[in-house]
């Protein structure tokens, strides 16, 4: 696997599954026996990880729709981070 | 207290089991409580601890895959949005049931070992099993579920540790559990010829430690220390009524699978009770929240929000009564019999010979108590 790159299109690592839940008010990521709660960004970046979207996509997305600029270095920074927890995972 | 939902559901969808495990956690009298929920009523459980915000579910046993509705409780687990494991000794996993568990949403599996050599496998459990379960790994492994292995450590396992990690890795576990047996209910029977030698678990960690390093990155290797050699209680189950709801193979709602042996103390069933009610309202949920049940030394204890005051069960077990410290804390009174049992055990004192677990051994276990 390549290090983060804005053509890399991270998907859900295998064995997690990442959904909403109202109870806890927060996206959680599920993996056998353990939940990891993600906080608003985590959430907002790993929502379009769907191995679709390329990196570069999901920066202007999220500029796009939190009218910020200059994501670009946090979001690789969270998807590297994710990915050594195989959270995520790109070819 | 502000009482959080159960994040935990684990349903025991039955008691019945294949194996003969001397560790098993089932309670020893299971065999005179032989009936077990039906799968409407499985549904319905599900149904009433995903509203509460229930997001883990365990299927668990004895052994789950006995339940031919399995598929059903799992689609409906899938459906709801729960995060399913099957925990399974793999008795059962043909390659046909593992593609409809598959096909129905099944997350997880995770695989039990007795150990790592055909002969301790097959003389722990009783049964001739150990490449049944070679065969099964291969199985959960094709269906792409992630593969955890868990292998309860004692005594007569302890110093094969190496081996059985490196087994693990042969097989393509990305996770094993080495779990230091807990001593409850056939364990507890048991507990003499179990409990390991402090030499022995200084050596088993050592080894782990040096596996630990050599897979990093390949496979994750969780050792759980046992508590009796260590002088300090454990949070049980995260905190009574915190965030594990448990439901037996005949419907009590307990907040610990092994609760239900607390004398005194009752348990709503989920036929008469939702588990809404069960989780926020019943005296057996809400006895030991908190710290406020606590008498001393826990009750002055600067530890006792860590540890809140150990587990129920082993002060019964130990102690013959629940509102104790845990009697593996170096503060409590009774924790001079913890140290009784490890010296007993370094010395190789037993009393009787290995109990199996069956229902014979089980109504026998149950008029004597």
């Amino acid at each position: 696997m390549n290090a983060a790159s804005l053509e890399s299109r991270p998907r859900i690592g295998a064995g997690f599954r990442l959904q909403w839940e109202p109870a806890q008010n927060c996206h959680v990521l599920l993996y056998p026996e353990g939940m990891v709660k993600l906080n608003g960004s985590a959430g907002e970046i790993m929502k379009r990880c769907d191995g679709q979207r390329s990196l570069g996509e999901i920066v202007a997305e999220l500029e796009s729709a939190f009218d910020a600029k200059g994501l670009q270095g946090d979001v690789l920074a969270f998807v590297e981070m994710a990915r050594k927890q195989r959270w995520l995972a790109w070819e | 207290m502000t009482i959080g939902p159960p994040l935990w559901l684990l349903a025991e969808v039955t008691y019945r089991c294949p194996l003969h495990c001397v560790f098993c956690y089932n309670p020893v009298d299971y065999a005179t409580q032989p009936e077990e929920l039906s799968t409407d009523d499985w549904l319905r459980v599900l149904r009433e601890g995903r509203e509460m915000g229930a997001v883990q579910l365990g299927l668990s046993g004895g052994e789950p895959l006995l339940r031919d509705d399995l598929e059903v409780i799992v689609a409906q687990a899938r459906r709801l949005g729960f995060y399913s494991n099957l925990l399974t000794s793999g008795v059962g996993l043909t390659e046909a049931r593992a593609a409809a568990l598959k096909a129905a949403g099944l997350d997880h599996v995770q695989l039990s070992f007795q150990d790592s050599t055909r002969e301790m496998n097959d003389f722990l459990s009783h049964t001739r099993t150990f490449e049944l379960k070679n065969r099964v790994a291969q199985i959960i492994k094709g269906q792409g579920w992630p593969m955890v292995m868990n292998v309860v450590i004692h005594r007569l396992n302890i110093d094969h540790i190496g081996r059985i990690i490196e087994m693990a890795a042969e097989l393509g576990a990305e996770y094993i559990e080495l779990a230091n047996t807990q001593y409850y209910s056939w364990a507890f029977v048991n507990r003499a010829q179990l409990l390991p030698t402090r030499e022995q678990l200084k050596r088993a960690e050592a080894v782990t430690d040096e596996w630990r390093r050599k897979l990093e990155g390949r496979m994750r290797i969780f050792f759980v220390a046992p508590d009796y050699h260590e002088g300090k209680a454990k949070k049980c189950v995260n905190g009574w009524g915190s965030m594990f709801l448990t439901v037996t193979p005949d419907g009590t709602a307990l907040p610990c699978h092994t609760a239900k042996m607390l004398q005194g103390l009752s348990f709503p069933n989920v036929r008469e009770t939702s588990l809404r009610e069960a989780w926020f309202e019943s005296d057996g949920f809400n006895r030991y929240r908190g710290t406020g049940w606590m008498k001393e030394p826990c009750s002055s204890c600067e530890h006792k929000e860590e540890d809140l005051g150990g587990c129920r069960c082993q002060a019964w077990l130990i102690a013959q009564d629940a509102e104790a410290a845990d009697p593996v804390c170096r503060k409590s009174p009774h924790h001079d019999k913890v140290l009784t049992a490890v010296a007993r055990a370094e010395a190789g004192v037993t009393e009787h010979p290995l109990v199996f677990r069956d229902p014979k051994e089980s109504r026998r276990l149950a008029g004597a108590t």
